[in-house]
């Protein structure tokens, strides 16, 4: 009897950040267990064991072994399980470079801007916070058509690691354009992107790994809520 | 006809421009260094790095390359055959290796920095206790990384070293002014060990400021404004 490979997953099922492992072990075909962590509520023995540091998923556990921050595992699922399935990083050093560049513009700059424009209380700051994503999504784009040079992802025929990453959010964006009317995906201001974003939710590696748009509308709306109740207890 | 020629852009004092200099240095590639003036960004930055207009930029056959540790693993992989490799082989190590360069410039780091621009004794003391921390976690990870060999990457140096050792004289200048070790023989007896090895490596001593100089530097660009 062989070893079987175990694989588990710590996340969380809202998180854009715990959905990129799990599409990035769709693209290799890799069976997992997949725990679900309680978001408002206290953090598992296992999560705590295996992210002391920081203490939040998504958590990738492979024998045993704890890979932590979401696209550190999107690579290592890719180098691990490099024989099966497409290439989720370019081959070519310059390219690895465009899309590890891109992915953290949108981790370290794009979406804490629109997390700050969506919590704060300044209209003023809200504003100017969301000239800054728009901002952004427009920088995204033509990132987008030099990088696809035409094919349908960031990574060409298939998702790659610059889909992953940036598709990881789509789902937030569309349920803010149902709860708030708020349209960042513009067909008028980035007709490259919005076709890309519903070629992503569509693939199949993708579709039944991210949450249902309606889901999170719902979701969103609880955390205004809590955020307000919490505001109004001060 | 784009040649093959490397140009970096960056500042003498910078940690963060330091990295691509140590990569570069490690796989024996000549390079080009333009310096940055202080206070002003160069129509060649702008042009290279629209996004953040900042540096390092590696600029590669008239391509660029932005983000220090992003400029690094280039480096890696496009000099593979020329020096040894800077991340470790196995995907598991990789990932450990990369968890702790983002710990350093997520956590680590804007520590540090605080120290040299904390008010009182309050403040101070609280963000030494947190870079205090941050070491005992990083002496751990070293001796958990280097399994026993010279450098967290093992035998040479590699990733991880570059993404910390950079700060090893921005470190020292903090000390100097805070009158406060950080990394010592006492408290973290192996960092203090690979801190030796690291800033006397020929590929690392050439671009490792002074302590002295960069603490006049720091003086300067921390000098607070005349009441």
């Amino acid at each position: 009897m062989g070893d079987t490979e175990e694989v588990k997953l710590l996340g969380v099922w809202f998180s854009p950040y715990a959905i990129r492992p799990k599409i990035a072990l769709r693209l290799k075909s890799v069976d997992y267990d997949y725990f679900e962590e309680d978001l408002f509520g206290s953090k598992s023995e296992l999560l705590l064991k295996s992210n002391p540091v920081h203490k939040k998923v998504p958590v990738l556990i492979h024998n045993n072994k704890p890979i932590l921050e979401s696209l550190n595992i999107v690579e290592y699922i890719d180098e691990t399980w490099n024989a099966s399935g497409p290439s989720i990083l370019p081959s070519h050093p310059h390219d690895r470079a465009q899309a590890r560049f891109w992915s953290a513009f949108v981790d370290d700059k794009w979406f804490p801007a629109l997390k700050a424009a969506a919590i704060t209380k300044s209209e003023e700051a809200k504003e100017k916070g969301m000239k800054e994503v728009e901002g952004g999504l427009l920088q995204l784009e033509e990132a987008f058509v030099s990088i696809s040079k035409g094919k349908p992802f960031f990574g060409g025929e298939a998702i790659g690691f610059m889909d992953i990453c940036l598709g990881s959010f789509v789902g937030i964006l569309k349920a803010r354009e149902k709860l708030k009317g708020e349209k960042l995906l513009d067909e008028s201001k980035i007709p490259f992107l919005c076709k890309w974003a519903n070629e992503f939710l569509s693939d199949d590696t993708v579709k039944n790994v991210v949450p249902e748009i309606d889901k999170v509308v719902e979701f969103l709306g609880e955390l205004e809520v809590r955020a307000q109740s919490a505001v109004s207890k001060t | 006809m784009a040649s093959d020629e490397v140009k970096v852009i960056g500042a003498w004092a910078s940690p963060f421009v330091m990295r691509p200099r140590i990569a570069l240095n490690l796989k024996s590639v000549p390079y080009e260094f333009l310096q940055e003036s202080f206070g002003a960004k160069s129509e060649l930055l702008l042009k290279s790095n629209p996004v953040h207009k900042k540096i390092p930029v590696l600029i590669h056959a008239d391509k660029p390359v932005c983000e220090s540790n992003i400029i690094v693993e280039y480096v890696d992989e496009t000099w593979s055959a020329s020096g040894p490799s800077m991340l470790p082989s196995t995907p598991y190590d990789r990932a450990i290796a990369r968890f702790w360069a983002a710990y350093i410039d997520e956590k680590w780091f804007p520590s540090l920095k605080s120290i040299l621009k904390a008010e009182g004794e309050e403040e101070k003391k609280a963000v030494l206790a947190q870079v205090e921390e941050g070491n005992a976690l990083l002496e751990k990870a070293f001796n958990d990384c280097s399994k026993g060999k010279p450098f967290f990457n093992g035998d040479h140096i590699g990733y991880l070293d570059i993404a910390f050792g950079c700060f090893l004289a921005w470190l020292r200048v903090t000390e100097l002014a805070g009158g406060h070790k950080l990394i010592d023989e006492v408290k973290t007896p192996s960092l203090s060990k690979w801190a030796e090895r690291f800033c006397n490596d020929p590929a690392v001593k050439p671009v490792m400021p002074e302590t002295a100089t960069l603490a006049e530097f720091a003086k300067k660009i921390f000098a607070k404004p005349p009441a």
